[in-house]
């Protein structure tokens, strides 16, 4: 906050700090309620975001993001990847990170219900869009179908690819509830398991499918 | 990754104010932390950072300026879609899907799903090559400002076969083959208003400018991607090779676009992905379909055509068998 205060033109600090006013409001109001209301908190992005012309950075600076339907408000830098901001500021360490290049996937989380790299996408570009991880696909104590099937059919070997893999599996099965085996090879194309259990991976995934129907 | 400045552009004209500097320059001219670039999905432009070779000083987002992600299609006026389309947008168009087959193959082939995902067609087209000696900190090669090139003496597996004198590099981007072979065209917006050009023209080889894939200035930004119509008589078909099935970099890829009149071919574009510094048409090898039924005898002389002009490296002659029987089997298929 330091850092950009000073870069900044009167009209731009009077828009910067009302939002961040209005952010830390947010914050209170959030943590008030998830205590009492966990899980009803769904974000809806109801008003367009003002126009945020602040230079942000490099220093740290307020992010809120929307994670698993509830509002978190971090203080990071522009540089924080998401999946940094998950793992170290959130602490949540289900979403993995191995290459931190895109190539294994291993970091998968979805945005706006799109898989997609936490490694590569700054965690300041994702405010006003909502992220699940790992952490967010089971609901009231279950387990999603998918997580279920890859118990069941011993999907996992290391684990370290696991998270990933659930959420493009998982991913699939929500935009497409009769996936072929092709399919399923397709949406985790991405994903790269050292141990190579895909043929476990298809498995779940396809019986995960018909218990789902 | 260096630290680094960061605002939300809430319009193109304020983008083009805040910018001063391409990628290219950030990482020859003005390094250190200096460069204030636009970013896109920022897959490309992350991995840069995080390698250590591009400092920026500033970020401007375009995520937030409305209106740079429509994609529309119309009889007439063909294919039309913004900076901010993602690989993935084009994928899931049943109009790509139905009318621009050889541009559904590439995009269908691009990277990962989640690179799909958040990879824009305008970061796309702008990204940096893949050359592991350009790509690494510890070589200062004639793509970053240095004077030699490490790849033409040492490995290079997977560089060009044609334009290699002074940077053997591939362009990366396999959509850009295609679009190329539908003779696309894109529109640049700079402080001076709006141009557009060929993509054919928009991509410069090595021998141009060894710093710098394509003609975009330091205050300029791809507002649009425009493909021509296509009709009844049209066949198109993409097709990339890699080392891996699941996912992979082009080792080589081809895309036909052929006008066909029944059998005969009036018109045809061919173009190679990772063979050249820039997506290559070969049109020695179109005059060669051109007004002649389509057998399999004119494709393999088509194909021989293609690949002659070819001066393969150490390491990637392979490359010259792998284009002649990528362009057969992609003609093929164009005309099914």
């Amino acid at each position: 906050m330091k850092n950009d205060s000073k870069e900044r033109s009167p009209e731009q600090k009077k828009q910067g700090v009302s939002r961040r006013a209005f952010l830390r409001g947010a914050g209170v109001t959030t943590a008030g309620t998830v205590a009492l209301a966990s899980g009803m908190l769904s974000f809806k992005p109801a008003e367009p975001a003002p126009a945020k012309t602040a230079i942000l950075g490099p220093g740290e600076t307020e992010v809120t993001l929307m994670v698993n339907g509830q509002q978190r408000t971090v203080r990071i830098e522009p540089r924080t990847t998401l999946a940094d901001a998950l793992r170290e500021h959130l602490n949540l360490t289900g979403t993995k990170v191995v290459c931190d290049r895109g190539s294994c996937s291993a970091c998968t989380v979805w945005l706006d219900g799109k898989p997609v790299n936490s490694c590569m996408t700054l965690a300041i570009d994702v405010e006003g869009h909502e992220v699940t991880t790992v952490e967010g696909l089971a609901k009231d104590g279950e387990l999603h179908p998918v997580q279920e099937a890859f118990i069941e059919h011993d999907a996992s070997m290391c684990g370290f690819c696991t998270p990933g893999m659930v959420m493009s599996c998982a991913g699939l099965l929500a935009r497409n509830p009769n996936p072929t085996l092709n399919d399923v090879k397709m949406a985790t194309s991405g994903n790269l398991c050292r141990c190579g259990t895909y043929p476990k991976v298809f498995e779940a995934t396809l019986s995960a499918a018909k218990k789902m129907k | 990754m260096n630290r680094f400045e960061y605002i939300k552009a809430p319009s193109i004209a304020e983008a083009i104010d805040m910018m001063d500097s391409t990628v290219p320059e950030a990482m020859v001219t003005k390094t250190g932390g200096s460069a204030k670039v636009v970013k896109a999905g920022g897959t490309d432009l992350l991995d840069l950072i995080k390698e250590g070779i591009l400092e920026p000083g500033r970020l401007i987002d375009l995520k937030n300026i409305p209106g740079l992600d429509k994609l529309s299609y119309d009889k007439k006026n063909g294919l039309q879609f913004g900076p901010m389309v993602t690989i993935a947008d084009l994928e899931n168009s049943p109009e790509v899907k139905k009318h621009y087959r050889a541009l559904y193959e590439a995009a269908t082939h691009a990277a990962t799903p989640q690179i799909r995902n958040m990879a824009t067609m305008g970061g796309n087209l702008m990204q940096r090559p893949r050359c592991w000696y350009f790509r690494s900190s510890g070589h200062h090669c004639r793509k970053k400002g240095g004077t030699t090139c490490f790849a033409q003496i040492g490995q290079n597996q997977f560089h060009s076969i044609f334009l290699t004198n002074v940077c053997p590099c591939v362009h990366p981007s396999s959509l850009a083959t295609a679009l190329v072979a539908y003779d696309g065209k894109v529109e640049l917006t700079g402080p001076e208003g709006k141009r557009v050009i060929a993509l054919s023209e928009f991509f410069t080889p090595s021998e141009v400018n060894v710093t710098c894939e394509n003609v975009a200035t330091n205050q300029e930004i791809i507002t649009n991607i425009m493909l021509p119509p296509v009709n009844e008589g049209t066949r198109a078909f993409y097709i990339k090779q890699g080392q891996r099935e699941s996912y992979d970099w082009s080792m080589g890829d081809v895309a036909v676009v052929l006008q066909m009149d029944g059998k005969k071919c009036q018109d045809a574009r061919i173009v190679f992905g990772a063979a050249a510094p820039i997506p290559l048409r070969r049109e020695a090898a179109e005059e060669v379909l051109k007004g002649k039924a389509i057998t399999e005898k004119v494709v393999v002389q088509a194909a021989k055509k293609a690949l002659e002009g070819a001066t393969p490296l150490a390491h990637n002659g392979y490359k010259v068998h792998l284009f002649q029987t990528l362009l057969k089997r992609t003609v093929m298929e164009a005309i099914g």
